[in-house]
């Protein structure tokens, strides 16, 4: 465990502006405004190898450098808290811990790009963040920090939160510009990109709270003592937020490079009960399900790439042997089925054929026939699908057909070793 | 106060741009009794903001925070997500249902509560979790439920 | 911007910058499946039937909204590719009412066409579409929500072209559908019924109410004296339910048809459109000269007419009191063509064929009568007529031509340019023009106000009078220039409005498909029949003289007020 990006969370009083100041907050920003030139920040941002941490890993210097790129008097940075991936609970801690180094993260990403509006759009779940940030941003307005002319530059910029209101798919990128300009959450196709064309069609950065809340850090102690966390190709720390049948859950913050046995036995107690542990899904709901044999598997973007796992949002789940493989998996299913935004045809038709046909092998009607089926659907859906929500639903049921195939099996044979999924139980 | 003089209220607190309309959505929501939005706001808030009325229903009936339907005083929300449910979700959902014997999705005759079941709520370290309003209840037990529920209709008397 | 290279299938070929891979496809002349995909249409990207296998890509792609890329190496036709659009189509089918040998698109349907095309012979998955109530509230329309595969081609429609929005996406999910809000028929929102929807649905989901059966049974009923009048927009394109181009002018053989199977009369709308035209002629001269309210807006578009009920009601005053020719036709024909032949107006049917789906709420119009008998008492669509002929087994290609009955078939080419955009306009100067300065128009062709554009101006000089006159078609174009009028700044004497874009001949009740690119066709077809008519000024027609002389005595009369102008109603 180390304590880089959420150094201060629980530590000081999260809407202390005195308490931040205190402990080098806004340094960066002051650094920035005075001493750097936008490109220079987007450099130090490239060099520092950060990569999103929403989900999808991609390079947030060079993302910024899109942005900045784009010759548009009207450009937007968008903090992305719509924590919505089950068993994802790590932007939370940040959001409440230290929101000022979130809205750090977010000027100086302004100032880099060229951008005057911000907005953070927060899941309707956490109306208590929601209420947290409100008071952040008064603080920070009437102290200089947002607003017109930030700390006497010629450098204006001020944020707007949005609320979500219970919809997983506004995680994704082009759902939340959606939402954001009052429409239902539904994914645009991309190309066009949010960096080039997003909210109202202008150039738009959106970045996780957990990306954001990296930039001061690293703009602080520069790119090269920050690359000295992490490994080669996945420089830094990440949030993980642990769940599950595990002693210890909780949000704990680790350098890439650690492996899932680290995080479970050492930081995490191991299991509740001293129980066998089953599976792991990384990344939350729309994670992969790795069995046993696979937790010596280091977190490490190119390691996990290699094996074509995501780490997605780091949430890290844990299930014990009692867990029946399909009662799971038709309770990730029916997640997807009601957080489907319903726009394109195999994410909006595939999720309930692929429950009705789980519900076929649990009530002991499958046979391989089926089996045949649940694959051909979950291809069709990662394959052709409009977003991701779509192309990642059916991944728990893909790694699990690989790693348990034997438990379906079993089911259409009408035996649950676990006993679990029968009806009206609990 | 009237609903239309509320919801003018927070419109004109809002803005009355097109992109304010789920945060005015939200709000009316949470200013109105019972927790939902009625037919006559729904109205009020297309005529204002010269958005189609067929919208503005699209847009409540997308997001799953936004009710049509009245709800009770105390809306109980049962996380399903995996890291709930496999920590005794069901149970959760079960033992609401047989206590204030009402399915989820449907409100108790006295117009105090409501069952609902949410996606992930970010709880999952005190999993099973369920939010009830604004407030977060974890590691539920059977007793625990019981006991939650006896003061909250303490309350009431 | 330079060009850029790609290869589809072994083949190089190159493109401009922004070609989507499904119009590089077509230049090689790939015809890639598609479903939610109209020409006419913001691209949506979300059938994914269109998907095909772009190297150095891990999923597919959808071939509708993917740009072409320098390099791009794209499959089209692998064992990947056709088994995700079968299974898609598969996942499409478990979702829809599929009673095709039953259903009213059958033959017309793309999601058929697709499934037999893509060899789609599986159907492994759940039946999951709901049998729901359907919604037959209204004259018009008719929704089955069964059939509907959620392309939101309906939508786009209803709000981008129109700006009705009477439907629109209600929850998310696989329960999302497309409908009106919380949970009302179309006939309880602000809907139009300009049947666009209808002529954008792929399938079954959206179609006009059938009155065909009303048709025959009063055809059987001896004690009925059964006219009919055919609107001008149908002759030029009914042709295209029978195999001929779109364009093509089959009037004769459609007057020959209706013979055969039994109407007393058959009669051309295209004689009240010329009366119209000396009605609201005299109507907007009055108005100009008596200072009158202007700009005067025409009236004989239904769905618009509903559409200013609904959205400006405040501006009715601006609109022309004159009927439709649809409506004059049939307030005619139980008045003077009734006296005339000494019938009882009670033992008329007057049948209107019409390329429209408003047409028919019209006729329910409770002003629309004259003494308790409805003007008009069946409307039928283009596509109904189509299906009436098909169903009588008579091979209408084969018929001789024949003439309109007097006294209602004598028309001018200025009557059947009504059925395109800017038509009434053209018809309403030529007649002005000469009335107003006694003088022969030479140049008789407005070309200014022709075409499908949006919204096309004019200046005509009348005698000392600048006449300034604008036309709009598709009501999202009307409704610039209604809030144009609103705030004052619409310095026009006369605005024409047509509900449909491309005017008549894009009507809601039109052959399927009706692209732009078919609609164009229509247009030329009316242009070409007004240019080859021996008259094309409609104070030149000889039976509207004659009907003046004998029954109306003068435009504006008491008898035209009585039979040939109405009022509206405020319905916001």
């Amino acid at each position: 465990m180390v304590n880089l990006i959420s150094r201060l969370c629980g530590k000081i009083s999260p809407l202390s502006i005195k308490d931040y100041k205190n402990n080098k907050g806004f340094k960066a920003l002051e650094k920035v405004l005075f001493k750097m030139e936008p490109e220079d920040i987007i450099d130090e941002i490239k060099n520092s190898n950060l990569r999103g941490r929403g989900g999808a890993a991609f390079p947030t210097g060079l993302k910024w450098s899109f942005v900045a790129s784009e010759k548009n008097e009207c450009k937007y940075v968008i903090c992305n808290a719509d924590e919505g991936e089950p068993g994802t609970f790590k932007d939370k801690i940040l959001l409440d811990g230290c929101p000022f180094q979130i809205i750090e993260g977010m000027i100086i990403a302004g100032y880099a790009v060229g951008a005057k509006t911000g907005y953070i759009y927060i899941r309707g779940e956490y109306p208590k963040s929601r209420n947290i940030l409100t008071k952040a941003l008064d603080i920070l307005r009437n102290e200089g920090y947002l607003g017109k002319n930030i700390l006497g530059k010629e450098f204006s910029f001020d944020i707007e939160i949005r609320s979500g209101a219970g919809a997983y798919v506004c995680g994704e990128e082009t759902a939340l510009i959606e939402s954001i300009e009052g429409n239902p959450g539904r994914s645009r196709f991309k190309p066009p990109y949010p960096p080039n064309q997003g909210l109202w069609g202008r150039p738009t950065l959106v970045n996780n709270v957990e990306t954001l809340a990296n930039i001061p850090i690293i703009l602080s102690i520069g790119s090269k003592e920050y690359k000295e966390y992490g490994t080669e190709s996945s420089a830094g720390t990440k949030l993980l937020s642990v769940s599950g049948s595990i002693v210890n859950k909780g949000v704990y913050e680790v350098e890439f490079g650690i492996t899932l046995r680290e995080v479970i036995y050492d930081i995490c107690g191991g299991l509740r009960d001293n129980k066998k542990l089953k599976f792991v899904q990384l990344g939350g709901s729309s994670g992969a399900c790795l069995p046993k044999e696979m937790l010596d598997t280091k977190l490490d973007f190119d390691k996990l790439n290699e094996l074509d796992i995501g780490l997605g949002s780091g949430a890290v789940f844990v299930s014990n042997e009692d867990t029946c493989i399909l009662d799971f998996i038709k309770s990730t299913m029916e997640f997807f089925k009601h957080e489907s935004c319903g726009k394109c045809t195999p994410c909006r038709e595939g999720n309930r054929h692929i429950i009705n046909i789980i519900n076929r092998i649990i009530d002991g009607d499958g046979t391989e026939r089926d089996l045949e089926l649940l694959n051909s659907l979950a291809l069709l859906m990662k394959d052709t699908s409009l977003c991701g929500l779509g192309q990642a639903a059916p991944t728990a049921l893909i790694t699990t057909m690989k790693y348990f195939s034997e438990e379906y099996i079993e089911h259409i044979k009408g035996y649950c070793k676990t006993g679990s999924c029968g009806k009206g139980e609990f | 106060m009237d609903l239309k003089k509320k919801v003018l209220d927070i419109i004109k607190n809002k803005g009355e741009t097109p992109d304010k309309l789920l945060e005015i959505l939200l709000e009316v929501q949470n200013k109105t009794k019972g927790k939902y939005l009625s037919e006559e706001a729904l109205i009020i808030i297309s005529n204002e903001l010269k958005i189609p009325l067929s919208k503005v229903y699209g847009v409540a009936t997308f997001y799953s925070m936004i009710s049509t339907k009245k709800r009770g005083k105390y809306l109980i929300q049962i996380c399903n997500s995996s890291p709930c449910y496999l920590n005794g979700g069901k149970m959760v959902a079960k033992t609401f249902e047989k206590l204030l014997n009402i399915k989820v999705g449907e409100t108790t005759k006295d117009n105090l509560f409501t069952l609902e079941y949410t996606s992930c709520i970010g709880a999952c370290d005190i999993a099973p979790a369920i939010k009830i309003n604004d407030e977060y209840y974890g590691n539920l037990t059977p007793e625990k439920i019981k006991s939650l529920l006896n003061v909250l209709r303490e309350e009431e008397c | 911007m330079t060009d850029i290279r790609l290869n589809i299938d072994g083949f190089d070929i190159t493109v401009n910058p922004g070609t989507t891979i499904l119009e590089a496809c077509k230049r090689l002349k790939i015809n890639i499946p598609t479903l939610c995909y109209h020409p006419d249409q913001d691209i949506k990207g979300s059938c994914r039937v269109c998907v095909v296998e772009v190297e150095g890509n891990k999923n597919l792609v959808a071939s509708c909204c993917t740009p072409v890329k320098e390099g791009m190496k794209v499959k089209t036709n692998t064992k990947r590719v056709r088994e995700a659009r079968k299974n898609m189509l598969e996942l499409i089918l478990a979702n829809h009412n599929g009673d095709c040998l039953t259903c009213v698109r059958n033959g017309s349907c793309e999601l058929q066409a697709l499934c037999d095309e893509l060899n789609v012979r599986n159907d492994n998955l759940d039946k999951v579409y709901s049998k729901l109530p359907i919604d037959n509230s209204n004259p018009s329309l008719v929704r089955d929500l069964s059939k509907c595969i959620k392309c939101g081609r309906c939508i786009e429609v209803c709000h981008k072209v129109q700006g009705v929005g009477a439907i629109y996406n209600v929850n998310r999910s696989c329960e999302m559908e497309i409908r009106p809000p919380l949970n009302k028929n179309l006939s309880d929102v602000q809907c139009v019924y300009c049947g666009q929807c209808i002529n954008v649905c792929p399938v079954g989901a959206i179609y006009e109410k059938d009155d065909i059966e009303k048709v025959w049974d009063v055809l059987e009923d001896e004690n009925k004296h059964v006219v009919v009048q055919v609107a001008p927009a149908v002759r030029v394109s009914l042709g295209e339910e029978f195999n001929l181009e779109p364009g093509s002018i089959i009037t004769g053989k459609i007057v020959n048809y209706f013979k055969k199977i039994g109407f007393d009369k058959v009669f051309d709308t295209n004689f009240t459109a010329d009366l119209t035209i000396i009605e609201e002629g005299n109507e907007l001269l009055y108005r100009i000269n008596n200072g009158g309210k202007l700009p005067m807006l025409t009236s004989c578009s239904p769905g618009w007419i509903r559409y200013i009920e609904h959205f400006y009601p405040e501006l009715l005053e601006h609109v022309s009191t004159c009927k439709s020719p649809q409506q004059m036709f049939g307030a005619l024909a139980k008045s003077y063509y009734a006296e005339k032949n000494n019938i009882n107006p009670k033992d008329i049917v007057v049948v209107s064929i019409m390329p429209c789906t408003a047409k028919k709420a019209e006729a329910k119009r409770e002003e629309m009568n004259n003494e308790g008998n409805s003007d008009v008492d069946i409307v039928l669509t283009t596509r109904e007529l189509a299906k009436m002929i098909k169903e009588s087994r008579i091979q209408i290609n084969d018929l001789e031509e024949e003439k309109f009955d007097d006294p209602f078939g004598i028309s001018t080419g200025a009557a059947v340019i009504f059925g395109a955009s800017g038509g009434v306009m053209e018809a309403a100067l030529r007649t002005v023009y000469e009335v107003v300065t006694k003088n022969e128009l030479e140049n008789i062709d407005l070309k200014e106000v022709r075409g499908l554009k949006d919204i096309k101006e004019a200046k005509v000089k009348v005698g000392d009078l600048n006449v300034k006159v604008a036309v709009a078609n598709g009501l999202n174009n009307a409704k610039v220039l209604l809030d144009l009028i609103k705030e004052g700044k619409a310095d026009y004497h006369f605005i024409e409005i047509m509900c449909c874009p491309g005017g008549c001949i894009g009507g809601g009740g039109q052959p399927i498909p009706g692209t732009n690119d078919i609609k164009e066709k229509r247009v030329k077809g009316i242009y070409n029949a007004d240019s080859k008519a021996k008259i094309r000024k409609s104070h030149k027609n000889p039976a509207v003289v004659e009907l003046y002389k004998e029954f109306l005595i003068k435009p504006l009369g008491e008898k035209s007020h009585k039979l040939l102008h109405t009022h509206y109603k405020d319905r916001s």
